[in-house]
């Protein structure tokens, strides 16, 4: 119990001083996070939306691998990234292994699956009820993607936040494609292992406990601004 | 609109991102795969930016087992390899992936156990050591992930007589971590391990562990650096890389090794030729 303490007085020591190392830190871990989310926002919710809206054959087989995907595992996610940018691999020439891009890259391809899936149940929803409404006005589903993701967007505010944290969480393939190389792919979760690995446990979870203050915070934010633009667009 | 809010948004974190990315990429740099007894034992910490002083170059370090470095190495992730495992190293010269190998430095394994000495090891020499965890049966903790540690481990028990890939039983703890995840358990469960020195000093979640075992011959720990191979991986950094191997065996780096201290006590000690 004490350690737990005196992790708490620890990091609100590492908060307060904003030793620049431990700043650059927590920065690299928001902007990599922020990117990778926003990313698989672009990619996902469209992908979940087409889903939800197209009917074909295999398209509950594709439902079910989709949330299916959401267990991928994030080592073999990493691994895969890393097979790919590795100088030997076929995306080698970029030479982005072990760099930030490399750990966005990784964290995208992990919160896509997540926002495909979540997305598409949302979508669906809307889609089969205003269905009607829509064919009557000879609207077509491909036509309807923009309207439904832009009706429903208050639910999928939340499935974009489930996909941040998500991100911001990721330690097993950010470990593998970013290399945990200080200074320049050093994130809150590579560190945490890292000061674990170094036995010092109090300061481990001091930066848990930053980390886990950051994702409120955003949360928070992200709440005051939906609160914020609600009466305009509601 | 919201659209419109986050493009912006997304334009701006792009820009920092590749800002990031920028200050990354905009000094000359070299990437180093070593091992985890170096990072954990904190030199990188202290010998790194003597290195960038001197030179302008800024050092990578991807630190990871033995195996796994040689193996980035090989698939020509890195430019320089500096590890401690002198038989793998020997293979990875022998396969044509390292240019030249020079000894940098050295310090040794010891043997960890409880301070109360279940197997009474304290004091003897490596191999009567295990022959008495052996028959004692009390929890062993071994890393089991090709790291160099682990090499020099595996062949101690073999020197000892023991055969423990047929002899190991519910007492030899597999974990398959790193040297400071794999105290963590020693730790835990009071158990015995093999570690090096440098981490084993740094390392402050000891708990009620101790070293039992010291000094023989058997446990000294040469670490070695190289070149990967440009004529096998074209992206090597050749002159930057050799920078780096040039000034770790020159005496401003041999200096610059036996200088880091932790407690007053020397963790790694110079010894190239």
């Amino acid at each position: 119990m004490t350690d737990i303490f005196a992790s708490l007085g620890i990091a609100l020591r590492l908060v307060l001083e904003g030793d620049p190392e431990f700043v650059r830190i927590v920065a690299l871990s928001i902007s990599v996070s922020l990117a990778s989310a926003l990313l698989a926002c672009a990619i996902g919710l469209p992908i979940g939306a087409a889903v939800a809206v197209s009917s074909f054959p295999g398209r509950e087989g594709l439902i079910v691998l989709m949330n299916a995907l959401l267990g991928l595992p994030s080592v073999v996610v990493g691994l895969v990234v890393y097979l790919l940018l590795s100088r030997a691999g076929p995306l080698g020439e970029l030479g982005i292994l072990f760099t930030p891009p490399a750990i966005v890259i990784a964290q995208m391809l992990l919160v896509i699956p997540m926002l495909a899936a979540l997305s598409r149940q949302t979508v669906e929803d809307a889609w089969n009820e205003y269905r009607e409404q829509l064919t009557s006005l000879n609207v077509r589903p491909w036509r309807a993607i923009p309207t439904l993701l832009l009706d429903t967007r208050v639910a999928l505010f939340t499935v974009a936040l489930a996909g941040l944290g998500r991100a911001f969480s990721e330690v097993g393939a950010v470990m593998i494609v970013g290399g945990n190389v200080d200074g320049v792919t050093r994130v809150m979760t590579t560190a945490i292992a890292l000061k674990t690995a170094e036995g010092e446990l109090p300061l481990a979870l001091a930066l848990g406990v930053v980390l886990l203050a950051i994702v409120v915070t955003l949360n928070a934010a992200a709440a005051l601004l939906r609160q914020w633009s609600a009466p305009r667009h509601g | 609109m919201n659209r419109k809010r986050s493009s912006r948004l997304a334009a701006l974190l792009a820009a920092s991102l590749l800002a990031i990315a920028g200050v990354a990429v905009a000094k000359d740099f070299i990437t180093v795969a070593s091992t985890t007894s170096t990072e954990h034992s904190g030199l990188f910490k202290h010998l790194l930016p003597a290195f960038t002083k001197d030179t302008g170059i800024d050092v990578h370090v991807v630190a990871v087992g033995t195996g796994q470095a040689l193996d980035m190495g090989r698939r020509c992730d890195a430019d320089v390899e500096f590890v401690h495992d002198k038989v793998a190293e020997r293979k990875f010269l022998d396969q044509g992936y390292g240019v030249k190998r020079f000894d940098v430095m050295y310090n040794d394994f010891v043997l960890i156990g409880p301070k109360s000495d279940p197997a009474h090891v304290k004091g003897l020499e490596l191999e009567a050591a295990l022959r008495k965890i052996h028959d004692a049966k009390p929890p062993f903790v071994s890393r089991a992930d090709k790291s160099g540690t682990w090499a020099a481990e595996v062949r101690a028990w073999k020197h000892a007589g023991i055969d423990i890939a047929k002899q190991k039983g519910p007492w030899y703890k597999e974990t398959g971590s790193g040297m400071g995840p794999a105290l963590n358990t020693a730790q835990a469960m009071d158990a015995y391990i093999l570690a090096d020195r440098g981490t084993w000093l740094s390392f402050k979640n000891r708990g009620d562990l101790a070293i039992l075992v010291q000094g023989d011959p058997e446990l000294f720990n040469q670490y070695g650096v190289m070149l990967v191979n440009p004529e096998k991986c074209p992206h090597v950094k050749k002159e930057l890389g050799q920078k780096f191997v040039d000034w770790l065996i020159s005496p401003e780096g041999q200096h610059t090794i036996a200088a880091y201290k932790i407690h007053g006590e020397q963790l790694f000690f110079p010894n190239a030729r």
